[in-house]
């Protein structure tokens, strides 16, 4: 047995007895039938241990999951679902944000614009992107794109894996919320069709810029929230170590966001996350890509558009009290 | 108390003259008494304050209004007609942490009197009909919850379907975290009614007070055709302590006021409270120029 790299809090217990059982396995116990039927026992217990582990997961767990460092990522998912890829880059103001890809693709023969936050796999590659964090030139890139894709009626396809938009001073400077907005703004009123798959982290203003259209589809350990569990625990609680906390209240879980009617496909993950066996939840997300596609690209561009934005309206809840 | 008790209390003068004082400044305090300045720290009387619209007579700091001492500020006497009022929060995700989220509505409504973060409806200004929205600091830090999204929704379709500019106020502390998720996508949901507006060529005025912050901001605050600040307000998207502690370094003096937002390109101009209603006025004049000629019936 390969031991992992990267191993979550919540799945120590198990990986640390899987690594006794590995040992013990290993020793030739043919002249021991009571120490070998001790083994099988251990072997059973762990089986039933990662089940439990893995099948009743709390919210926090699943973020630790959405963060997983081998988690497929964007990259990943561009790599094994499209052919004769072309990136594009910069936005033509200030610069090309490698936190955000940007692209022309061929998803089984439909032509589509690709967009996604992308962090890197190692070091190098996640200060280079800025660990998935955009600054406003991103945002200002996949713009661009989603300009690109409504003048030549191509399809978006768009990937959420972003702890949030950067927060700091030159991002500010830039116009951070205003890049938001126009994005916003922009998605709400393009004449194509638009799916988003949340694959990983789908952290706030960063992840909804590029985060709504005419389907959501999520992962089943994937998260979308309105702001990250440890910023939620230290505005409410004034303590960031209350973060597991907040991740249950805050309702931003795949199932969850189910329940509240804002996510229309949940794509099942293997036990222990997406990382366990990447290539077979990729190509789920390819072909409900593809379903979604199917199912949108007969509609009048108007329709489309007036569908998206009823879509948006309908979102929320309230009471209604009689004045007076 | 209930919501319906509370509701049938309300005053309905509130948007008088004498309902706005009876509602009470900022600081909670009663007339004729002395309040200290934010910024200078100076003592002001509380009687001059009103007269001033809350300007600091020594170094000029713009103290918060209130949403119904802007209106008032701003709309022609007597013009202004809620609507939407009856629209309350409910408590969608059950959301308890410290205090539950419906024991802070509860609180909200008593401190501000308001049923909630934005007032809207329609007003004159300077003669002209506009849609005019207005959000209050003081309920939950104006955080955009259903609610408000709903609310500025619908204030933007209330002005595409009648053909009317709207001019909304912004004060907030980004999207409201009680409601998760659905808090999230008001952020969509009123920048997709903004450029429904937009499309229209309906004219859009926001004025951005102190402070307007995160999920207000990075939505429809800064989709307006002319985007005004109040002298000093800070206008920026993340919270100064998440900056602060991602980047581990102080923040600089006077980042993010109005004047560095404008010294940066990301706001038209910061216009003083004493000049605002007629400065808004002046600029929906010059943007009216589209509704006119096509006699309102755009598209």
């Amino acid at each position: 047995m390969t031991r992992r790299k990267y191993v979550m809090d919540f799945e120590r217990p198990l990986i640390e007895l899987e690594e006794k059982l590995a040992e013990l396995q290993r020793l030739d116990l043919s002249g021991n039938p009571e120490l070998l039927e001790e083994v099988n026992a251990l072997a059973a217990e762990v089986e039933h241990l990662k089940v439990d582990t893995y099948q009743h997961l709390s919210p926090w767990d699943r973020v630790q999951i959405a963060r997983h460092p081998e988690r497929p990522k964007t990259q990943h998912y561009v790599e094994a679902l499209f052919e004769d890829v072309v990136e594009l880059h910069g936005d033509r103001a200030y610069g090309d944000d490698e936190a955000i890809f940007a692209g022309l693709a061929n998803l089984s023969g439909r032509r589509v614009a690709v967009l996604g936050h992308r962090k890197g796999t190692n070091t190098k590659e996640n200060i280079r992107r800025n660990f998935g964090s955009p600054h406003p030139e991103g945002f200002r890139k996949a713009m661009r794109v989603i300009r690109l894709a409504d003048k030549f009626r191509l399809p978006i396809v768009s990937f959420l894996d972003t702890a949030g938009a950067f927060p700091g001073i030159e991002a500010e400077e830039r116009g951070q919320a205003w890049a938001i907005a126009e994005s916003l703004s922009l998605l709400s009123a393009v004449k194509v069709p638009v799916v988003v798959v949340g694959i990983g982290e789908g952290g706030s203003g960063g992840a909804l810029a590029i985060g709504f259209g005419d389907r959501l589809i999520m992962l089943e350990n994937a998260y979308y929230s309105v702001i990250s569990p440890e910023s939620c625990a230290s505005i409410l609680y004034r303590d960031a170590a209350e973060a597991q906390t907040a991740a249950g209240c805050l309702k931003m879980t795949a199932p969850d966001l189910v329940d509240l009617g804002l996510v229309d496909q949940v794509i099942p993950e293997p036990l222990g996350g997406a990382h366990v066996d990447s290539a077979t939840v990729m190509a789920a997300v390819g072909d409900a890509v593809s379903t979604a596609l199917d199912a949108l690209s007969g509609i009048d561009p108007q329709e489309l558009v007036d569908a998206r934005y009823e879509r948006l309206r309908s979102i929320g809840e309230w009471c209604t009290i009689d004045e007076g | 108390m209930s919501i319906a008790d509370w509701l049938s209390q309300r005053e309905s003068r509130r948007y008088t003259k004498a309902g706005a004082e009876a509602a009470g400044g900022s600081n909670d305090v009663p007339d004729g008494v002395w309040v200290k300045c934010d910024e200078c720290k100076r003592t002001l009387y509380e009687g001059e304050l009103v007269e001033s619209g809350r300007v600091c007579r020594y170094c000029g700091h713009h103290l918060a209004l209130t949403a119904p001492e802007r209106i008032e500020l701003l709309s022609d006497e007597g013009s202004f007609v809620e609507f939407d009022a009856e629209l309350v929060s409910c408590d969608p995700l059950g959301f308890v942490a410290v205090k539950s989220y419906n024991e802070s509505l509860e609180k909200a409504r008593e401190k501000s009197d308001l049923p909630e973060a934005i007032v809207t409806g329609r007003a004159t200004i300077g003669g002209m009909p506009v849609i005019l929205g207005v959000m209050d600091f003081r309920f939950i830090g104006a955080s955009m919850g259903s609610v408000v999204g709903e609310k500025v929704a619908r204030a933007f379709e209330a002005a595409t379907e009648d053909s009317l500019p709207i001019v909304l106020v912004t004060a907030s502390g980004g999207a409201r975290m009680q409601e998760g998720m659905l808090s999230l996508m008001q952020m969509a949901k009123t920048s997709a009614a903004a450029q429904r507006h937009a499309e229209a060529r309906l004219p859009y005025v926001s004025v951005l007070t102190n402070p307007t912050y995160g999920g207000v901001t990075a939505s429809f605050a800064v989709l307006a055709d002319v985007i005004v600040a109040e002298p000093g307000a800070i206008i920026g998207f993340a919270g100064p302590r998440i900056i602060e502690q991602t980047i581990r370094q102080k923040l600089p003096k006077g980042f993010r006021t109005a004047e560095y937002m404008l010294n940066h390109g990301m706001i038209d101009e910061v216009v003083p409270r004493a000049a605002l209603s007629e400065h808004l006025g002046l600029l929906l004049a010059y943007l009216s120029g589209a509704t006119a000629v096509a006699g309102g019936g755009a598209e």
